[in-house]
């Protein structure tokens, strides 16, 4: 459990910081809350030669409001946004998503743009900026960019950022008129503080009368290669009725289109594709509750 | 708190503070002058030949100071040993070596040791040296092991059965010909990894200029610990000294030595400088004992009224890939002995194969073949319960030995020291209403609901142990242990344990026995522990035997100060010794208590050692030594009960309520007794619904680490409500049994019966452990309960 020999640099600023990336190259590697690089680091399955501590940068850790979005920096502290007022108003889904991850010591130290770079299917982040349709800020020495939650995640532990860059922030669209529109995140784990068996993230927003489904987004954890949208499920929602039916219907399209594996020790795949079902359900209900929705 | 109400009382665990502020001593925390740091590289293969090793470049790293090899040590070390063949049993001790020489037998197996001047150099050296295998095909399952043609882990041990054992009493042919009602069933009681917070670890000290080497392990037995260090590295007893200072659990994994440390304590000699060498947490669940791990083939007997006749167990058992010090002992002596469990069942039988596997070796944890034995009495009484119609609650009352029939002879040759079973279950029936919550949990069902109770009465046999018995069984030494107790001349007190704490508390309990016999305040007695320089020869903690036995001996030592000191008293008093009485910290001449001495000033006398002081030719001093041998095993029992409910889409179990009835005889300390409980009925729990240690086909440990070995949080655990009743051991000075590991032991079925007699409705039998999520599931779905 000891890395192998490293350079350590710590900036001070985000201009700082990408152009050390630029001048280090791909041998490189961001620290942030260190909750998934480290352990890599210490198993020597990650062995970066330069570390770049961002954790010195002030500006990248906050949780505002600006028009129609909340942005959240990248280098926000799980705890941070599962204790913030702001986003258990607004956000119902984010700060459920974050209580749901590791430890007390693991929310205190890890980020949320630590766990999206990072890109473990099993993250529980990956939904939730899925089913809010967030978008991400990145930054190299070149330029800024924005990538959208269905272009964010390339594969396993791959995500669109590139090793040059850093990501800065996750901009989440404020819900549609508060009281009509919630969130909910479910979580199927063996014990506490344990990566996702399935996970499942909702974002809805009901009709006026709370009748219909008017915006449904799902985030799918541990069933497939990377976090998923449920896209099925969120097509056999949108301009139906509120109903146990309709939520029924998405539950089976959910486990239709999700890409489970076997895993000897959380269970099987078919396992997994029925737990994506009833978790989806489950989150459905609550969230459609919470939005107002009556006879769910 | 009045001296005389110390026994029994609640004192808080004078070993805490220090513990949970960070200053106590564990394994890591020893730092010497030039320390150097040992890694051990060790096998990706379970099974394969040593082709070449080449550590040149390892050599040349910065900091290395040197890379050894099972070949470099040749004879300097002798192969690691098995301290229990059993007797009666056909045990085959094969040679294990601390590091492999031309052979590695499980993925973790040592092949090379590094000691570099930081543990990063050691790291990367271990990167830099390249070994050669030669892969051979591996075999994981006990059962695939014996058969013919499996892959052979050694020579000496012909078709891996490394044991084969077989006990019986009474007419089990007999039994089962005239049974009105036959059970069969396979039970699996899977693998588990002892999940000490502290891995293992040791640092090594060598003095040139006295030729002693002094040793920093983490141990249950230091003393146990030295002589098996002794038997491996030559180094004579005496030249060797184990400090072992606070130990972050061990659960078992602790009672045995193994060839690393033998390996840090040649190095230090070796290479004059002290070593250090402490596991990662994987390194600790490849390479330190795992528990249980039995296939269990079970068939009971029994009448249509209940009564059971019968009993006949047939068990493979994976032993790994080496037989580790307690290994043969595990599986035999203290799991076949206590089959019946709390019934009397006059027809027992048991034949216990156990195999050589290419997998990290099995040892005791945490109630050592007991749990395994519990659990296949257990189950199977709620089987024939259900199979015969009748409660499993009467089925238990029907069997369980009366009260008035102890001491009680089983048909295993147990002699059952006292046990009022019934009175253990009523009072947990009581708890739970046990009428109402049946008629309550059918209503439920009735609503659809998948709920359902378990019971487990159990019996654990303890306070190990008698030597003679120990000895009989084959155990290299006995069981006995020790105790100075030193009076000084202030009359504070200084007590040597041979035993050693480390999580059950006896810090404090042993200085409330001691306060409580010498009638001194608790706070001027010092336990001390963990030292074979300063204690006298003990045999260590485990097998529920610190309290009754280790404290056995302090009472034993306390009571013959005492008796000195009637001695010196009466000489001061000018009275005769029979005039004498002792209480509360004073001698006195009966009738006149106004005329008396304290113990203080009895050991200022003894110590003084004039003639007005001591009467003529007496030693000096006011200290005893006493070796407890005790007369026979201690046998707690009682009742759990537990509650259960299903998540029908999801298959999760949840513990609604939990209920347990402990006897462990007289109490020293409740609070300390219920921690005790509270900790096993965890681990129980644990090993019902969570925890399994999963091998692939190749033999990699896919449960390597934490994030994979699934140990329950406090968020999974129910809220305990613990109770107790009190049946005195009748043998014991103070009426003591263990308590240690009964929790372990009576809750796992306790947990599994809940969950079957949920599922019973559907025909369910029997699940084996652990209770997943996803394999409930599965039955859910078979059964057509859920989609
Ligand atoms: C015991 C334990 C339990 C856990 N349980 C869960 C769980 O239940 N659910 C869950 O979702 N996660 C869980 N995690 C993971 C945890 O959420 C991590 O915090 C997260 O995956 C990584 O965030 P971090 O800030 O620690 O990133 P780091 O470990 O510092 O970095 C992770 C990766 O992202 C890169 N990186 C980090 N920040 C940036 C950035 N701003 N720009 C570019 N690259 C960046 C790093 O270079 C590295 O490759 C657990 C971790 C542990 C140790």
């Amino acid at each position: 459990m000891y890395p192998k020999e490293f350079e350590y640099a710590s900036p001070t600023s985000l201009g700082e910081a990408v152009a050390l990336l630029k001048k280090m190259g791909p041998d490189a590697k961001v620290l942030a809350g260190g909750q998934s690089l480290v352990p890599l680091m210490k198993f020597r399955l990650a062995s970066p030669k330069y570390l770049l501590d961002i954790n010195g940068i002030s500006n990248l850790e906050y949780i505002k409001e600006n028009g129609k979005f909340i942005s959240v920096g990248a280098l926000t502290r799980h705890h941070s946004l599962e204790r913030s007022e702001l986003v258990k108003q607004k956000l119902g889904l984010f700060s459920e998503t974050a209580s749901w991850i590791g430890d007390p010591q693991v929310r205190n130290n890890g980020t949320i743009g630590g766990s999206l770079v990072h890109s473990d299917p099993a993250g529980d982040w990956g939904s939730a900026i899925i089913a809010s349709r967030a978008l991400l800020k990145i930054q190299s020495a070149r330029r800024e960019r924005i990538v959208d939650s269905d272009h964010f995640f390339k594969d396993t532990f791959t995500s669109a950022v590139a090793p040059n860059e850093i990501l800065t922030e996750i901009r989440v669209p404020v819900p549609p008129d508060g009281g009509r529109s919630a969130g909910a995140y479910e979580k199927l784990e063996r014990k506490a503080g344990d990566f996702a068996t399935v996970g499942v993230g909702v974002q809805l927003t009901l009709s006026r009368n709370r009748k219909t489904f008017e915006q449904a987004g799902i985030g799918l954890t541990s069933l497939g290669p990377t976090n998923l949208r449920g896209k099925k499920a969120e097509k056999a929602l949108v301009g139906k009725n509120v109903s146990l039916e309709t939520i029924e219907e998405a539950g089976t399209a959910v486990s239709e289109e999700v890409k489970p594996t076997d895993d000897v020790l959380r269970g099987s795949a078919e396992y997994k594709r029925a737990m994506a079902r009833v978790f989806l359900k489950r989150a459905l209900t609550r969230a459609a509750r919470k939005a107002g929705a009556s006879g769910v | 708190m009045a001296v005389s109400a110390i026994f029994g009382a609640k004192v808080n665990r004078r070993e805490d503070p220090r513990l949970i502020s960070g200053t106590g001593t564990y394994a890591s925390d020893v730092a010497l002058a030039n320390m150097a740091y040992a890694a051990f590289l060790r096998s990706p293969h379970a099974h394969a030949k040593i082709k070449r090793i080449d550590a040149e470049k390892a050599k040349k790293l910065p900091g290395v100071v040197t890379v050894l090899t099972g070949k470099d040590i040749g004879s300097k070390l002798n192969p690691v040993p098995c301290a229990w063949p059993v007797t009666g049993a056909d045990v085959k001790i094969p040679k294990y070596y601390p590091i492999a020489v031309d052979r590695v037998r499980y993925v973790g197996d040592p092949v090379a040791v590094v000691v570099a001047t930081s543990p990063y150099e050691a790291a990367d050296a271990l990167d830099a040296i390249v070994v050669e295998y030669d892969p051979l095909p591996a075999v994981i399952l006990q059962e695939e092991a014996m058969k013919k043609g499996a892959p052979l882990l050694y020579e000496e041990v012909p078709n891996n059965i490394a044991l084969h054992w077989k006990i019986g009493g009474g007419n089990v042919s007999d039994a089962f010909s005239n049974a009105e009602v036959t059970i069969k069933e396979r039970f699996v009681n899977q693998r588990l990894q002892p999940t000490a917070i502290e891995t293992r670890g040791a640092t090594a000290q060598y003095d040139p200029s006295t030729g002693m080497l002094t040793m920093w392990v983490t141990t249950q037995n230091p003393h146990v610990h030295r002589l098996l260090l002794t038997l491996m590295t030559g180094i004579p007893e005496q030249k060797l000294r184990i400090i072992s200072k606070d130990v972050g659990g061990g659960f078992g994994s602790k009672i045995p030595c193994y060839g690393p440390e033998a390996v840090v304590a040649l190095l230090a000699k070796e290479t004059g400088v002290p070593i250090k060498w402490v596991e990662d947490r994987h390194e600790n669940y490849v390479a330190t004992i795992h528990g249980r791990d039995h296939v269990q083939y079970v068939e009971l007997a029994g009448k249509k009224d209940g009564t059971i006749t019968g009993l006949r167990v047939k068990v493979y058992s994976n032993l790994g890939a080496w037989l580790s010090t307690a290994a043969p002992g595990v599986p035999t002596i203290l799991f076949g002995l206590i089959l019946p469990g709390a019934y009397k069942i006059p027809n027992v039988e048991c034949e216990v194969y156990g195999m050589v596997t290419n997998t990290t070796g099995i040892d005791a944890y945490r109630g050592a073949g007991r749990p395994e034995a519990t659990y296949i009495i257990e189950r199977l009484v709620d089987i024939f319960a259900h199979k015969i119609g009748m409660d499993p609650a009467e089925v238990r009352l029907k069997n369980f030995i009366p009260k008035d029939k102890f001491p009680y002879n089983t048909a295993t040759g147990l002699a059952y020291d006292s046990g009022n079973y019934e009175g253990a279950l009523f009072k947990a029936l009581g708890m739970v209403s046990y009428d109402n919550l049946r008629r309550e949990l059918q209503m439920l069902r009735s609503e659809g609901k998948l709920v359902g109770v378990g019971i487990s009465s159990y019996v654990e046999v303890c306070g190990l142990g008698p030597s003679s018995v120990v000895r009989s069984t084959g155990f290299a030494l006995g069981l006995w242990e020790s105790a100075i107790v030193r009076v000084h001349p202030s009359g504070k007190v200084s007590v040597f344990t041979g035993g050693h704490p480390h999580g059950q508390g006896e810090e404090t309990t042993f200085a409330q026995i001691t306060a409580s016999e010498l009638g001194v305040l608790i706070d001027d007695v010092e336990v001390i522990h963990g030292d074979t320089d300063r204690i006298p020869f003990g045999m260590g903690t485990y097998g529920s035997r610190t309290t009754p036995v280790a404290g056995g001996s302090i009472v034993i030592a306390c009571r013959r100060i005492k008796d000195k000191g009637k001695k010196i008293a009466a000489h001061l008093l000018e009275a005769r010794e029979e005039d004498v009485q002792f209480d509360s910290g004073k001698f006195f001449v009966t009738g006149v208590p106004g005329v008396s001495k304290t113990l203080a000033e009895v050991a200022w006398a003894s110590y003084g050692a004039g003639s007005n002081e001591i009467p003529s030719g007496m030693e000096p001093g006011l200290e005893s030594t006493a070796f407890y041998d005790p007369p026979s095993f201690v046998f707690p029992f009682g009742t759990h009960v537990c509650q259960v409910e299903i998540d029908k889409e999801s298959g999760q179990v949840k513990i609604k309520r939990y209920v347990a009835v402990d006897d462990c005889g007289k109490q020293v300390n409740p609070m300390i007794v219920e921690g005790q409980v509270h900790g096993g009925i965890a681990q129980g729990i644990a090993q019902a619904l969570w925890e399994e240690a999963v091998y692939d086909e190749h033999g990699n440990l896919l449960t390597g680490t934490l994030s994979e070995y699934a140990v329950p949080t406090a968020v999974e655990l129910p809220k305990y409500e613990t109770t107790s009743t009190e049946t005195p051991s009748p043998h014991h000075p103070l009426g003591l049994k263990g308590v240690g590991e009964t929790g372990t032991i009576a809750s796992t079925p306790a947990v599994v019966n809940a969950v079957c007699d949920a599922l019973s409705p559907y025909g369910v039998e029997n699940i084996d452990m652990p209770l997943r999520s996803d394999k409930i599931w599965r039955i859910l779905k078979e059964k057509g309960i859920s989609k």
